[in-house]
């Protein structure tokens, strides 16, 4: 167990992660961002790759980081935060600072996966958080490892003979924890007080640990700002995005979806990003596979 | 802020970038229905809702971009958005 | 002081693990293996106090340190070739955050076709990444840069990275006499690595901001501003090196029977070696020919060149190294030394050595015979004729 104390956030107007920074309107992001610092408290260390939250976190001379912070590259968030890991250890100063290393769903799941598995394997003591918003938001709405099946993005747009992304969203979770490490969990910034209990638990525990936090994003989503919250409770509520904890291997917990079952279309039709898919007879079926995901997630997870 | 050793920046310092100019509707936390569920502090992503006392929560223009999640989330139906006045 | 007969790798690893790194990564590669291979020795022995990180890639070796090292550790990796390019992304972004790293470049051909031999090619495509590359002649001088390598990097006024330059398996892998320094020589030429700046909750700074149009081109003037103010501080710390251990290295640049040359043969590494005994041999012949040798390749010492050079009729400069479509990459830059002067000697550029060619004492003299002819930047020499069908 960990020596390190975690405290809470001072209670004023400012979060860790101040105001001033340039997200766009209804940002899950920066939602999610300031919960996990929330939770996290002052004694952390923070890397975080190439991304939205590093561009609208970091102007210079603006910075919205009130906890020491490092960002580098694109693809090495997690070796960068295992290189503070590891400095911490050999000067002596293990106590002073909890590290969590953060990404985007690109940054994590694609360009970052080497890296990121390399950090695992190697059971550096850092919680890894994944703010998953499905695409490559920072750059434009491009197409990701972890954009979902049928989803339109600005490189896998819909069309004469494209419904959009063609590949599954990739199970980045069961790639964590098939690393064998410690703890694993999803979330969603629609349920804040579990990402707070999440990340306590995860900087409670040494070791390696992976957190992949759904994190709408409502211009590339194509959905209200004011809707954030709503589009993340569905994605869950529908099963699209199950919620759960994976303690040394096993499904430990998970957030059970709604009952009656909530059909994904209630989550689909609020996104322009799946507009496509109700403009044609035919994308019923297209709709008719989501809900078929959705189906084997609720089974998987025991969800139902 | 030291741009001479690979720019390194003040923590907090994004505080002097007053991004209330953004906003095209504005939220108003009425106070009168609140039963203090803390929702729209909460689920706030610019971290711009305080707690004045309890049941009684406001909204740091300076900084609210006029998303609408509050309103939206309130718990009593007591935050209004309502078009801002430029 | 006693000389030990020790290979080239093993002497420079036992010079690092006396600067008392606290952090080394590294992914292996030929020839730059035995180096880190003795260095998880020391650690594992507990000779070496330090984190030895076994990464997945160069990618993330580079990042580990750089992570360490703005953490407030002293820190150190090493690779070649193909490990180098994977690299080189990370080595921008340590130099532009002003990271004092200290790399061993193990110099090696690049790929396609693959060759795991030794030219100059790998740490050439990062010349212009802003960190200091000095280039080692021998394994004496390679194992005492390492220590001087932190004292450069480290020096309040310079905050840059360092990187060695020794060429693969010619010095690597070769067995020579080296002084080898005692861990008590270390601590009295190098100082405890203190940063003004580094990552502690006690004063949470933001390391790596984006910086727009209005402040980028001023962070690239403040690296070539120091680059240039390194020039003092390299020839500085081989004279501490020098009043400490008896032996001078040549600061920034070093000459041999220059002063009365009317040819000087220009190189870097190992190559120098081989090109001082064919001076002695023409000397012997009455021939007036000299060496110099550029051991800073950056920053680039043009004044303490163009001072040693200015009276020299014809210069050859010899590289391991090519720019692909226009030639000689140190010619180019030897001949700018010249630009403006009131006497330009006649500059010829030779291109030898790549992939691991062997460099004889025949290669020089062709080097030699050459210059009487034509200038040239990109004159290839000891290529086989019957592999490129003839003249």
């Amino acid at each position: 167990m960990s020596t390190t104390t975690l405290t809470a956030p001072k209670e004023q107007s400012c979060t860790l992660l101040a105001p001033g920074h340039t997200a766009c309107t209804g940002c899950g992001e920066a939602l999610a961002a300031k919960l996990v610092l929330g939770a996290a408290g002052t004694n952390i260390i923070v890397t975080d790759a190439t991304g939205c939250l590093e561009v609208f976190t970091t102007k210079f001379p603006q910075s919205s980081w009130e906890v020491p912070f490092i960002h580098s590259l694109f693809e090495n968030s997690a070796a960068v935060a295992a290189g503070v890991e590891v400095a911490l250890k050999a000067l002596g100063r293990q106590n002073e600072a909890k590290v969590i290393a953060q990404g985007g769903d690109g940054g994590t799941a694609d360009i970052g996966l080497q890296a990121l598995s390399g950090m695992l394997e190697r059971g550096h003591d850092i919680l890894y958080v994944c703010y998953d918003n499905e695409a490559y938001m920072n750059t434009g709405v491009q197409r990701s490892g972890l954009t979902p099946f049928d989803c339109m993005t600005t490189t896998s747009p819909c069309g004469e003979l494209s419904w959009g992304n063609k590949h599954n969203k990739k199970d980045m979770p069961s790639i964590a924890a098939a690393h064998g490490i410690p703890y694993v969990a999803t979330a969603s910034v629609a349920f804040p007080k579990d990402i707070e209990n999440k990340v306590k638990k995860a900087l409670s525990i040494t070791g390696p640990k992976y957190m992949q936090i759904h994190s709408p994003c409502p211009l590339g989503w194509r959905s209200k700002p004011q809707l954030t919250i709503q589009v993340a409770k569905l994605a869950v509520q529908t099963g699209l995005y199950p919620i759960f904890e994976i303690e040394n291997g096993k499904v430990t917990k998970v957030r059970k979806v709604t009952t009656p079952k909530t059909p994904v279309e209630e989550y689909l039709k609020i996104q322009g990003r799946f507009a496509h898919l109700f403009k044609s007879p035919k994308g019923k079926e297209e709709i008719q596979k989501i809900q078929e995901i959705a189906d084997r997630n609720i089974e998987k997870y025991g969800l139902a | 802020m030291r741009l001479d050793l690979g720019a390194i920046a003040k923590a907090g310092s994004s505080k002097a970038n007053q991004t209330g100019s953004w906003r095209n509707y504005k939220p108003i936390f009425h106070q009168v229905k609140c039963i203090g569920c803390g929702l729209c502090k909460i689920y706030c992503p610019e971290g711009c809702v305080t707690m004045i006392e309890k049941k009684k929560y406001t909204v740091d223009y300076t900084y609210c971009k006029g998303c609408g999640i509050c309103a939206e989330e309130c718990s009593s139906s007591d935050i209004e958005m309502i078009v801002e006045e430029k | 002081m006693s000389t030990t007969f020790i290979e080239g790798s093993i002497a420079v690893a036992k010079t690092v693990g006396v600067c008392r790194p606290h952090v080394i990564s590294a992914y292996p590669i030929t020839p730059q293996t035995h180096i880190v291979e003795h260095l998880s020795e020391l650690v594992a022995d507990g000779e070496v106090k330090a984190e030895y990180v076994n990464v997945e890639s160069e990618h993330s070796a580079a990042s580990v340190v750089l992570g360490s090292s703005a953490t407030g550790a002293r820190t150190y990796t090493a690779t070649t070739s193909q490990g180098f390019l994977l690299m080189i992304e990370v080595l921008f972004n340590i130099a532009g955050m002003r990271l004092p790293v200290v790399m061993t470049c193990v110099n090696r051909a690049v790929s396609a076709p693959i060759n795991i031999w030794n030219d100059q090619q790998d740490s050439m495509t990062a010349r212009d990444s802003g960190w200091i590359q000095l280039y080692a002649e021998d394994n004496q001088e390679a194992s005492d840069m390492h220590l001087q390598a932190f004292k450069i990097a480290e020096n309040k006024d310079i905050m840059l990275p360092v990187m060695i330059c020794m060429d693969g398996f010619v010095l690597t892998h070769s067995f020579d006499p080296v002084e080898l320094i005692s861990q008590e020589q270390a601590d009295k030429f190098l100082p405890p690595f203190k940063p003004e700046y580094y990552l502690t909750p006690k004063n949470p700074l933001t390391f790596g901001a984006m910086v727009g149009p209005d402040g980028y081109m001023e962070t690239r003037y403040f690296i070539e501003k120091t680059m240039h103010a390194s020039l003092q501080v390299i020839s500085n710390v081989a004279t501490d090196f020098h009043n400490q251990f008896g032996r001078f290295q040549g600061g920034l640049i070093d000459t041999y029977k220059v002063e009365d040359a009317s040819l000087v043969l220009v190189a870097m590494g190992s190559i120098i070696g081989t090109i001082k005994d064919i001076v002695d041999e023409l000397r012997a012949k009455g021939q007036k020919v000299g060496v110099l040798k550029v051991r800073s390749y950056r920053p680039f010492p043009k004044d303490e060149i163009y001072k040693a050079l200015s009276h020299v009729k014809e210069i050859a400069v010899v590289e391991k190294a090519v720019s692909l479509g226009y030639g000689g990459i140190l010619v180019n830059e030897i001949k700018s030394v010249f630009y403006g002067k009131p006497k330009t000697p006649k500059i010829n550029g030779f291109i030898l050595g790549l992939g691991g060619r062997d460099i004889t004492a025949d290669t020089i003299h062709q080097v030699i015979k050459e210059t009487a002819k034509a200038a040239s930047e990109e004159k290839f020499v000891g290529l086989n004729e019957a592999l490129i069908g003839g003249k």
